[in-house]
């Protein structure tokens, strides 16, 4: 068994553990940890299959960006998990028979006949400056580029969608002005009024009371 | 590079020499690093006393130069205090998954032509994606002390970091267009050609915005509200003594150096002399890169230690209005003008 070999198994063997414990653990911010070490793992085997962009850019989407809104949003709210596992018993036989069924599909579709070694082989390893990264972008902007453009203005219209439903405006709501704040002059804060000096009546000595 | 390592190297076995290899360069990158944390508290402290009128720590030592070491030598021996309800594990996990996070990036900083661990084609990428677990730690620490100013702490920095990080990424598309490569080697490389060849002329708002990010990303003043000890104690790492806290501090530090290393690989030249195309060249060619580099990596820390000693810290809001408004924006707005640059291939650096 090669290195690399050792490594995949260690590796996949990781990301479909932590993937079992995220479903089964009763911790919310737990669960959302699993799924980190799920996408972890899962970019490292990427990694072995030579797609060094697809795995950083998921450790980037996903650990760096998505998950961390996940632990920002499951750590403000306080999720009772003791309703939610409620009928368990109850609703086992159903998941069951949903799950056998994907995996008899899975293994139908995904079996040796049609995905093994002889009809899929290996391809050659790629020399060391292939870079996956301009591959990518020259098929991605060339014979791609309209479904790349498509899902990337419906991206941006879901992107605005959401915003605009953050968007309400709501009588009696004070806002500060953060450009007004910046704005602001000496001259609007302070009135500098020139008085002439007096003296305390009843003062004796010049100099006192300072 | 490598090669006076040979005869010691072959007294392991063939499989292993690739592993021992890379073990003995990682623990040549981190022990410096350790090193230069622990004089950099020290910089700090002497840097920030001055520019206040102080002297700064001067008792430990000739003008307190051992001070970093009588520091260790107390946080190693301090008692670890685990707060009641905390999560232990994951308590005890962020300072690792934080220090981790600030030293695996170094692999791929080149020091000099050729000096580095890993020539990884996306290493551009690779920092940015590492960068981004380190938020992780801060995070976790403040959920896991189980008390209310270390969890504001951890969610502070969560909207932070991801504001931030957007920018930066940004103004590392920037450097991509300018260079056409992710590769931190050949982005230096593009930079050949002497100090008005280097990238932090023409993308000079995207490097504002990346080195002002970086500070905000290794939560530094003025951006430190996740520990922000006016207002919420010490923020994230308020439960933590001793060892945990020694990490976090050593964490902190090396992301700031790195933040400085990759500034300088990106925008000023990395090992490049600023002296290429003048009459200087000749007379400093005897300086090796890494010193250039190493130059550029401590006047980026000075300014570092430069903007604590000077500006109060942003109000929370404000430091969002100026990540989403102001960096995001202009960012993008400069990616257009670039496009329209590279399209006409200006001046020397898009040729």
């Amino acid at each position: 068994m090669s290195f690399i070999k050792l490594l995949f198994f260690i590796f996949s063997s990781i990301a479909v553990l932590s993937a079992f414990r995220m479903v089964t653990t009763r911790n919310s911010v737990h669960a959302a940890l699993y799924l980190v070490l799920t996408f972890f793992s899962t970019a490292l085997v990427w990694l072995l299959l030579e797609a060094e962009f697809l795995g950083i850019v998921l450790l980037l989407v996903y650990v760096g960006a998505v998950m961390v809104l996940f632990l920002f949003v499951v750590m403000m709210l306080d999720v009772n998990a003791a309703p939610l596992r409620e009928g368990f018993i109850r609703f086992l036989p159903v998941g069951a028979t949903v799950a056998a069924v994907m995996i008899i599909e899975m293994s139908l579709v995904l079996g040796p006949k049609l995905f093994g070694l002889d009809v899929y082989p290996a391809p050659a390893a790629k020399a060391a400056d292939y870079s996956n990264t301009a591959e990518l972008g020259g098929v991605l902007y060339t014979v791609y580029v309209y479904p790349f453009e498509i899902a990337a203005v419906i991206l941006l219209v879901a992107m605005v969608a959401a915003i605009m439903l953050t968007l309400r405006r709501r009588p009696g709501v004070k806002y500060q002005d953060a450009a007004a704040q910046a704005r602001v002059r000496r001259e609007d804060c302070i009135r500098m009024v020139s008085m002439p000096s007096e003296k305390r009546a009843g003062a004796t000595n010049e100099g006192e009371g300072a | 590079m490598t090669e006076f390592l040979a005869p010691f190297l072959n007294l392991f076995p063939e499989a292993m020499r690739d592993v021992v290899l890379i073990l003995i360069q990682s623990l040549i990158v981190i022990l410096p690093l350790t090193g230069a944390v622990a004089y950099l508290t020290l910089a700090e402290r002497k840097v920030i006393g001055y520019m206040q009128v102080r002297i700064g720590p001067n008792r430990v030592g000739p003008r307190g130069a051992f001070q970093p070491l009588a520091d260790m030598v107390k946080l190693v021996f301090k008692e670890i205090i685990v707060p009641s309800q905390a999560n232990k594990f994951i308590f005890f996990a962020s300072p690792i998954i934080i220090l981790m996070a600030a030293l695996v990036s170094w692999v791929v900083v080149p020091f000099d032509d050729g000096w580095v661990i890993a020539d990884i084609n996306a290493g551009l990428l690779y920092v940015l994606a590492l960068g981004a677990a380190g938020v992780y730690g801060v995070i976790l620490a403040g959920w896991a002390s189980n008390s209310k100013y270390a969890l504001l702490g951890g969610m502070r920095s969560a909207a932070h970091k991801i504001a931030y990080e957007l920018a930066m990424g940004f103004a590392l598309v920037g450097v991509l267009m300018a260079s056409q490569s992710l590769n931190l080697q050949e982005i230096v490389r593009g930079q050949d050609g002497g100090i008005f060849n280097w990238y932090w002329l023409p993308l000079l708002p995207m490097f504002l915005v990346y080195f002002i990010s970086g500070v905000a990303e290794t939560n530094r003043a003025p951006f430190d509200i996740a520990e922000g000890e006016s207002e919420i104690v010490a923020g994230f790492h308020v439960e933590y003594s001793g060892m945990g806290f020694a990490m976090f501090m050593l964490a902190e530090y090396a992301s700031m150096i790195l933040i400085s290393a990759l500034t300088a690989i990106m925008f000023l030249g990395g090992w490049l002399s600023p002296f290429q195309g003048t009459f200087l060249e000749s007379a400093f060619a005897w300086i090796p890169g890494i010193l250039w580099m190493f130059a550029k990596i401590s006047i980026l820390l000075f300014l570092f230690l430069w903007f604590r000693a000077t500006f109060p810290r942003y109000r929370y809001d404000q430091i969002m209005r100026l990540g989403w408004k102001v960096f995001i924006p202009l960012t993008i707005l400069w990616i257009v003008v670039e496009g329209v640059a590279v399209y006409f291939k200006l001046g020397p650096w898009f040729a």
